[in-house]
């Protein structure tokens, strides 16, 4: 999976907000990684951390502050051409995490499914307009008459999915899912993941999986990358990062997942975690390789103590 | 220790009025809840799990019915112990005598709950100034107190501030210190932890559990999530359509579950060891509730439905004294089945863990 090119190069991304003259929002902090073609990689972090934000400056719904993003071989972190611009809205694509207000409800089914295509002229013909959008709406586990309805009258997990047609209709390289799940049932938590896995499998596009729920991410994730305010503290394969956590907030965000075993619930400890009395700084941190793709964000004595 | 029984809910049945006809959102629900313990309600969106808590609280929607059902609830009056059934007491009474001050309820989402104009000291005080009459100088020493019980920082300085000052993980802690002002006999938590996330959410349910040890009250939670279920709950019931479909005690259900629906919800979530290439869905969707529903509601998304289930609807069959199952799987005219080969693997897998853990 190495050898060949990442999608997506992520190089020291700081995205800053200005709220008044004296005080910036520091919310994504000189982070880097990278995504490769047809993986699916994870990020994790309480709320606050960045995760978001960075979904969100990737695809330039915010400009980025510094940093460098690379994705298809084309610099995007840039004021970009009109042709990059479109190149990237074809290839990038996100998935929202509220299905209850990312679709405007004025709008039918098919409409929004087929806003991306009409705006980017992808077909020749109204019938073969049509014919995308049943073919999608199929795909995502929907009925073709559906095209004629209104957000309204789907419930929470039929909304998502149209949500994903939406996305997938561009037959995009790179998805973003931001907290895509989030707010869905756990049953119909399952059944959207299994769809967005059968479709990886189907067009071999990559997603970038936002969430904070640690057990689905593990699920669905070949790379995951911890945040933790604005850093990216530790990234790995699923097995680096679960197996042999090093980060202290890492390991306390693993031990806070919930367990559905009520004998070992009960017993667990939470592992408490506090950033300003832990003495930890972020920013006098550099990457550490723990072996393989794993690294860890650290100093050269904090790199000691952890791994001994 | 005899248990003391709190709330006894019989044959409980709402309706609610639509403009697309009639709803029937709660079908025959019984529960009982004993002091000092915890019990989860548990089922997907639009099961009836808040809305039984709210007939439990006697704040449902102007357009419910209540078909029929009582919901017994035994406080101290003065000294004095009292029942009433809240279905048949005046709102206004509710609101004078049992709110609040009896039955306090934490809610989902502590974005919206919190008024954005009142500083939250004068929220938290507010009720045992309407209560209690407690003088404004008491009531703020109070609310300093409680502040710092569920963990706030500095709560002299945080009871000057608007909720917009707070993050979600403390405004969540504030909406369970009003909860709390009052000391009441039940809590009632509505998806508490939903809009917070795995950090904040451990600290939480910790937090509940501290003070429910501290004032021996009762809670009821609901939720979705099986992780927080494990964690906190000593008793489970699982709803589906606007009916109980198992409960029992928290063991019996994670590690002996009987109902097809039961075994669904379990294994819908992955646990850290699912290596399975797929989740297990439940196929299908809730049924419509506003059509009379015949036999078993879960039989067509039910892969175990016999004949019988299209027809009556199961009666609740008992495993244990408290461990009960609405399935006909478990009637003694029923073929033998055995539970599917992945929740039985998940449930070895479980004990296995835990046996590891004893080492």
């Amino acid at each position: 999976m190495t050898t060949n090119e990442p999608l997506l190069k992520v190089e020291n991304l700081k995205q800053y907000f200005r709220i008044n003259r004296k005080y910036t929002v520091k919310a994504v902090n000189g982070v880097s990684f990278e995504i490769y073609p047809g993986e699916t990689y994870g990020l994790v972090g309480e709320s606050g951390s960045g995760k978001t934000t960075i979904g969100r400056s990737i695809i330039r719904l915010y400009d980025p502050t510094a940093g460098k993003i690379t994705f298809d071989g084309m610099d995007i972190s840039g004021k970009m051409d009109k042709p990059t611009f479109q190149k990237l809205h074809c290839n990038m694509q996100m998935i929202f995490q509220d299905p209850m207000a990312s679709l405007n409800p004025r709008k039918k089914v098919e409409q929004i499914i087929a806003q991306g295509i009409d705006i980017n002229k992808m077909y020749s013909s109204p019938a073969q307009r049509k014919e995308m959008v049943v073919k999608m709406l199929e795909e995502v586990g929907l009925d073709p008459d559906h095209a004629t309805r209104y957000p309204h009258q789907f419930s929470g997990g039929q909304r998502q999915r149209i949500g994903i047609a939406r996305a997938l209709i561009m037959n995009p390289k790179l998805v973003i899912a931001d907290e895509c799940i989030s707010a869905l049932d756990v049953s119909i938590q399952a059944q959207v993941v299994n769809l967005m896995k059968d479709i990886q499998d189907k067009t071999h596009c990559a997603y970038l999986f936002i969430a904070h729920d640690l057990s689905m991410v593990k699920y669905i994730s070949d790379r995951i990358g911890v945040l933790h305010l604005g850093h990216m503290v530790e990234t790995g394969s699923r097995e680096e990062i679960f197996d042999n956590p090093i980060h202290p907030y890492t390991k306390s965000l693993l031990s806070a997942i919930p367990s559905p075993n009520p004998r070992m619930e009960k017993r667990r400890k939470y592992m408490t975690y506090d950033y300003y009395e832990s003495g930890i700084d972020y920013e006098a941190g550099t990457e550490h390789n723990v072996g393989g793709t794993h690294m860890v964000l650290a100093t050269d004595e904090e790199f000691e103590k952890w791994t001994k | 220790m005899a248990r003391e029984k709190i709330m006894e809910v019989r044959d409980l049945s709402i309706s609610f009025k639509t403009t697309s006809g009639i709803l029937n959102a709660i079908r025959g629900v019984d529960m009982d809840l004993y002091r000092g313990e915890t019990v989860a309600i548990v089922g997907e969106s639009g099961s009836g799990k808040s809305v039984t808590a709210k007939a439990m609280m006697g704040i449902l929607a102007s357009n419910a019915i209540v078909n029929s059902g009582s919901v017994k609830f035994t406080y101290d009056n003065k000294g004095v112990s009292k029942t009433v059934d809240i279905l048949k007491m005046k709102k206004s009474d509710i609101r004078r005598e049992i709110n609040g001050q009896h039955i306090a309820m934490v809610f989902q989402d502590p974005m919206t709950s919190l008024d954005p104009t009142m500083t939250i000291g004068k929220q938290i005080t507010e009720s045992m100034i309407w209560h209690y009459k407690t003088p404004k100088k008491e009531a703020e020493e109070k609310a300093i107190e409680l502040l710092s019980l569920v963990g706030i920082t500095e709560p002299e300085k945080r009871i000057k501030n608007y909720p917009h000052q707070l993050s979600g993980g403390m405004r969540q802690r504030v909406v369970i210190a009003i909860a709390m002002a009052c000391d009441p006999d039940l809590l009632i938590c509505d998806e508490p932890t939903t809009a917070l996330d795995v950090t904040i959410q451990a600290r939480i349910l910790e937090l509940i559990k501290d003070i429910q040890y501290k004032k021996n009250i009762s809670v009821i939670y609901i939720t979705h999530d099986l992780g927080v279920v494990a964690k906190v709950a000593d008793y489970v019931d699982v709803m589906y359509a606007g009916k109980l479909v198992e409960k029992g005690t928290i063991d019996e259900i994670f590690y002996e579950p009987h109902h097809p629906y039961t075994w669904g919800l379990l294994s819908a979530m992955p646990d850290l060891d699912t290596r399975d290439e797929r989740l297990y869905t439940i196929p299908g969707s809730p049924p419509n509730m506003m059509k009379p529903i015949p036999g078993d509601a879960f039989a067509p998304r039910n892969q175990y439905a016999l004949n019988i289930d299209n027809r009556l609807d199961p009666p609740m069959f008992k495993l244990t004294d408290t461990h009960y199952a609405a399935t006909w799987l478990l009637d003694e005219r029923a073929p033998k089945f055995d539970m599917p080969p992945e929740i039985a693997a998940r449930i070895a897998r479980m004990k296995k863990e835990e046996n590891h853990d004893d080492q």
